[in-house]
């Protein structure tokens, strides 16, 4: 359909750099800059590392995604970029390229969470998104239980994690057992040859009295390196497949029983996960297994689309446009903890309460003190 | 010929326009931790109070810095953005090339911003269009013995009086005088620098604890 809005979208919250471009729930690009080889040798993201990455790639991602598209920029409805949540100097030079991108063009700003990206992006797979949508977001930043009548409007945290995110406890693991950086697809990977029953590991917050739909992978994380250091120790051969298999089905088994018990309780029938440990193989295949043995249908998007990109926020910014949500202001903030409740950031003429001291996080060196 | 420069690698948000003869408009702020809230606006305030649109730009001047980063990055992915869209140029200045044109000493002195954690970003000039030698990051009582006798121009000479008793003013970087240098060089038909920033650091390369949170707990 013609009349759809054409959006152009960046993402910058972390260490991918991310431009794409949708037309309505069609994905045209979705290009993509990624500085992880970077970060591969010190085990983690390094912030600094992230945002210089993000100024060199900016405008070549933009420029490779209008020509992917085959669109000219003045035909854009308008451009959208993640405000937040992230790492606050890698989404600073996102979102300062977007209104300097919707100035020049003289196109309407919209400022969106990351999150509600993560859920937004799988129209692009599945077609508009039911409403309610419950939603399971993992990854190395965010593992959080998502109700979201109206992706644009209304996103309620049903649950998060009170400590590690679940693709950090993978990340961690795979340090532990000497596998590079990032963990989650080699461990994936090994799983697959090791036995999940082999190692009885601890599921995080799953008594009776714990909080119903939050996470803990902390615990988690510390008994399988004990476990391994014990078997070091002993002088005993690690059975790497095993661990990995193991610590693997424990993540997914609390991630997906949690999920679908939300779904019941809030008589919600469809289950989205999206996040990069979405691209996980098996937990897939058990919330597959649980959404049809619960009636849920399950919607993940492909694995591309489940890692962080330039589409998913193209994809909540084209619905912003189609639902005539009010356009960001040229004073858009980078907010570093914008909260998921806040699917975008309004300008100031259609704020309903602007709370500056919140909104002036952009210059807190990152977000770890 | 309408030059746009920007720079936002120290506490000042500067933007001006130039003609080729003269300073059109200019806006500045200070405000070390508001750089990405303040650009655009001041953009667009000094397009309107020259009564002109953004594609009357012909050259784009932006200053590369040295400067602490987050801020520093504002400026320069703002002008690479312009740049791609109008498709006219980007040129890079360094930072203390503003602050020493604008001064005008005609004599030797040397130019020093805050670099925060105790050091400052300075470089030496035979005058204000000559930079002596390449900018460097130091703490300002190592180089005091070097620059003792010079002027020293900019906010990291005037915040050490100890290490540089001839700090003067100006104090803070303006776009009006990176600008007026720039169309000095444009008409010389001399070099500007490649639009990508002087770090002078290098990064911490440290992952925090608890890396890549992003959810709000
Ligand atoms: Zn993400």
């Amino acid at each position: 359909m013609a009349d759809e809005p054409l959006v152009l979208g960046i993402e910058t919250s972390c260490d991918e750099t991310g431009v794409g471009i949708v037309r309505g729930t069609t994905l045209l690009a979705d290009a993509i800059a990624s500085s992880v080889d970077t970060h591969a040798r010190f085990g983690g993201v390094v912030p600094e590392f992230a945002s210089r990455a993000h100024l060199e790639a900016m405008v070549p991602t933009i420029e490779r995604a209008l020509k992917t598209a085959g669109i000219s920029a003045k035909d854009l409805d308008g451009i959208a970029v993640t405000a937040g949540p992230g790492l606050a100097g890698a989404l600073l030079v996102g979102v300062s390229a977007a209104k300097a991108y919707a100035y020049a063009l003289n196109k309407p700003l919209y400022g969106v969470n990351h999150l509600a990206s993560h859920i937004c992006v799988d129209q692009l797979e599945h077609g508009p998104l039911p409403e309610p949508t419950m939603a399971l977001l993992v990854s190395g930043g965010h593992s959080s239980l998502l109700l979201a009548p109206d992706i644009t409007s209304d996103v309620r945290p049903m649950g998060a994690t009170i400590d590690d995110a679940a693709g950090e406890a993978f990340d961690k693991i795979a340090r532990v057992l000497d596998l590079g950086f990032p963990g989650g697809p080699v461990i994936d990977r090994l799983a697959k040859e090791g036995d999940p029953k082999a190692i009885a590991f601890p599921r995080g917050l799953t008594g009776s009295r714990d909080p119903a739909y939050d996470f803990s992978f902390s615990g988690l994380k510390t008994a399988v390196a004990r476990w391994i250091e014990a078997k070091r120790n002993a002088g005993e051969e690690v059975p790497v497949r095993d661990v990995a298999a193991s610590f693997q089905e424990a993540v997914v088994d609390v991630l997906t029983r949690k999920a679908v018990r939300a779904c019941k309780d809030e008589g919600v029938d469809h289950l989205m996960i999206g996040g990069g440990v979405a691209a996980n193989s098996r937990l897939r295949a058990l919330a597959q297994e649980r959404c049809e043995r619960a009636g849920i249908r399950l919607r993940v998007p492909r694995p591309g689309l489940c890692t962080d990109n330039g589409a998913m926020v193209a994809a909540l910014g084209a619905e912003m446009v189609a639902r005539n949500r009010p356009a960001s202001d040229l004073e858009l903030s980078a907010d570093s903890s914008l909260p998921v409740t806040e699917p975008h950031v309004p300008g100031e003429a259609h704020a309903h309460s602007h709370d500056h001291d919140h909104v002036h996080e952009v210059s807190k060196k990152n977000l770890y003190s | 010929m309408l030059l746009l420069a920007v720079d936002t690698a120290t506490p000042a948000v500067t933007v001006a326009l130039h003609d080729g003869t003269a300073v059109v408009a200019e806006s500045s702020q200070v405000d070390a931790r508001r750089h990405g809230e303040l650009l655009l606006p001041a953009v667009d305030r000094v397009l309107a109070e020259a009564g002109l649109k953004l594609d009357a730009v012909t050259d784009l001047v932006v200053g590369v810095g040295p400067g602490p980063y987050t801020g520093l990055r504002v400026g320069l992915v703002t002008a690479a953005t312009f740049g791609s869209v109008l498709g006219v140029p980007v040129h890079g200045l360094c930072t203390l090339d503003g602050l020493a044109y604008a001064s005008g000493i005609e004599g030797p002195f040397a130019v020093a911003t805050d670099a925060r954690r105790k050091e400052v970003y300075w470089a030496r000039y035979e005058d204000f269009r000559t930079r002596a030698g390449e900018p460097g990051v130091d703490r300002p009582a190592d180089i005091a013995d070097e620059l003792s006798g010079l002027p020293v121009v900019g906010a990291g000479a005037l915040l050490y009086p100890e290490s540089f008793p001839q700090a003067r003013g100006p104090e803070y970087q303006s776009a009006g005088a990176l600008a007026a240098l720039a169309a000095e060089k444009l008409a010389e038909g001399s070099a500007f620098l490649p639009p990508t920033p002087l770090y002078l650091r290098r990064p911490d390369a440290q992952v925090p604890k608890n890396y890549k949170v992003v959810t709000p707990k």
